[in-house]
């Protein structure tokens, strides 16, 4: 017997055995890992998954902040009593206040005081005003339990009986923008959200078009050497992956990063005009766990949808390997 | 629709059979091997693979009917970012085996073709020689029931060509059928075996 016959043999009847006991080693990937095309696509997935965190990011805040705004309005209601002649100003607020004091659900009803009211007009008519000489409407503040709301027309309805010149205020109209403002802010975060998300996958799609014509040739070679569609798909799914992974990762540690600074600022910078006026709009700038499990998911969900996204690339290119190869051998 | 390359073509490819494939450039030799290729679809005739009408073969088919078909390139096709080794075991890669089951034969398998010591070096780095060496073995190492060799002695030495006719001849012996598409008389006048020569894009065949 030859020595070619004897390894021809000896071949056919290994390749059979299962355990070869031979020392395992790390082989090299199918697809190369690393190319001009792969670095691109992760940045670009990096990018997007910034801007999508970002975007994700500020829809948390705007529902956070408007969810405390309508918390801090709608735990309050202001019943006025505007000034007439002949009008016992001071018995027509304690009425007032023991009327609405009267019902379930309300905490406390207090009446703002003079000296209170001269404080909140000062912005506008000055120090030393002598508040009882001027016709200034006078206010009781009914704090409300947010939890069991008291019969606010009720309420309403026995004022205007019993008080002169009382007008009963539940912050309803105020409470009423401010969700359909933060509803609005919301879709319009949601819905650039979304078209980040598609422009990702758009973007997976051509960089994954762009590395397939690259890698036309190992597709060939592969599918020479009897490789089936899914194995070949899996080839590039994982290759995806992994830079899909890295890009999001890198994005969403940028994002957070930005958070976090953000939070440093405003924290450093309390009690300073800017910041107060920051607060005011944005509240305290923390994103809270939400944001954070938000920043998360969107890095999970741009990883996913670039492996997915791959895989369908792939498979849609390999069924118009043979014909947009005609020069394969 | 391009121009007619080949027509009125009829052949049997006998099992265990070996037969050089011969004709001036341009007459048609790898357009006929990639219609047994399967990666080529004729426009009009019957071809049937292992008992298989090709235009009946669907795409899942395709992978697993070319498991039994040996391709040697004329341009090597090797990943030259594998090594020779890597690139030699692909084909059983590709089926899902774990590498230990196919190491040692991978292995054993270099050693013969003379790539013994070459077994990690990339391709680039290797000779043309050494290149079609590293083909050949990965045509070879699944023992396909039919080995396709476009030019496979083109970029070797005469000494070199001899040992891996010897090769394939000892392959078609175990049972593997043989077509090599060749221009080299030296190389056919070794053996004593069919020639299929197309001209003119037609197949005259000398048993």
């Amino acid at each position: 017997m030859t020595e070619t016959t004897r390894l021809l043999k000896n071949l056919g009847a290994r390749l059979s055995s299962s355990a070869r006991g031979a020392v395992a080693r790390k082989q090299m990937p199918i697809v190369p890992p690393d190319n001009v095309a792969g670095r691109a696509m992760v940045l670009v997935i990096a990018i997007m998954t910034f801007l999508s965190c970002l975007t994700l990011g500020a829809v948390t805040l705007v529902r956070d902040t408007a969810a405390t705004w309508q918390t801090q309005i709608a735990r309050e209601a202001t019943i006025q009593i505007k000034p007439e002649e002949g009008l016992d100003m001071a018995a027509a607020l304690t009425r007032a206040r023991d009327i609405a004091a009267g019902y379930s659900g309300v905490i406390d009803a207090s009446v703002v005081d003079a000296q209170a009211t001269a404080r909140l007009l000062e912005p506008w008519l000055g120090t030393g005003l002598d508040i009882e000489s001027l016709p200034v409407p006078r206010l009781v503040i009914v704090t409300i339990d947010p939890m069991s709301r008291p019969d606010f027309a009720a309420m309403r309805a026995e004022l205007e009986e019993t008080v002169a010149n009382a007008t009963l205020d539940d912050h309803r109209t105020w409470v009423d923008r401010l969700v359909a403002m933060a509803r609005t802010t919301v879709t319009i975060g949601m819905s650039a959200l979304a078209l980040m998300l598609s422009a990702t996958a758009l973007t997976v799609i051509f960089a994954t078009r762009g590395a397939m014509a690259g890698n036309g040739h190992i597709i060939e070679v592969l599918h020479f050497v009897g490789a089936e569609a899914p194995f070949i798909a899996s080839q590039f799914r994982r290759h995806f992956l992994l830079a899909g992974m890295k890009g999001a990762a890198a994005g969403g540690i940028g994002a957070i990063l930005v958070f976090i600074g953000f939070y440093w600022w405003s924290s450093r910078n309390m009690a300073t005009p800017e910041a107060d006026q920051a607060t005011a709009l944005f509240g305290n700038f923390a994103i809270g766990p939400s944001g954070y499990i938000g920043v998360g998911a969107i890095v999970i969900v741009i990883a996913v949808l670039t492996a997915a996204t791959t895989h369908v690339t792939v498979l849609s290119y390999l069924k118009n390997v043979d014909s947009t190869h005609p020069d394969s051998m | 629709m391009g121009p007619e390359i080949l027509r009125d073509v009829s052949f049997h490819l006998p099992e265990r059979s070996f037969q050089f494939l011969s004709g001036p450039s341009g007459a048609g030799k790898t357009t006929l091997l990639r219609l047994l290729f399967m990666s080529l679809k004729p426009t009009r005739g019957l071809i049937t693979i292992f008992g298989k009408d090709r235009s009946k073969i669907t795409r899942t088919e395709l992978p697993l009917l070319r498991r039994n078909i040996g391709v040697v390139f004329q341009d090597f096709r090797l990943l030259d970012h594998l090594t020779t080794y890597e690139n030699v075991a692909l084909p059983l890669r590709v089926r899902g085996r774990e590498e230990s089951t196919y190491r040692g034969d991978v292995i054993e398998l270099l050693k013969w073709v003379g790539l013994g010591e070459r077994m990690h070096v990339l391709p680039p780095i290797l000779s043309g020689g050494e290149k079609q060496r590293a083909a050949i073995a990965r045509a070879l190492i699944e023992q396909p029931r039919i080995l396709l060799a476009d030019e496979p002695t083109g970029n070797v030495d005469p000494q070199l060509a001899r040992r891996l006719l010897r090769l394939l001849l000892e392959l078609n012996r175990l049972g593997t059928a043989v077509v090599i598409a060749t221009h080299d008389l030296g190389l056919m006048d070794q053996v004593d075996a069919r020639r299929m020569v197309l001209s003119g894009g037609r197949l005259e065949i000398y048993d």
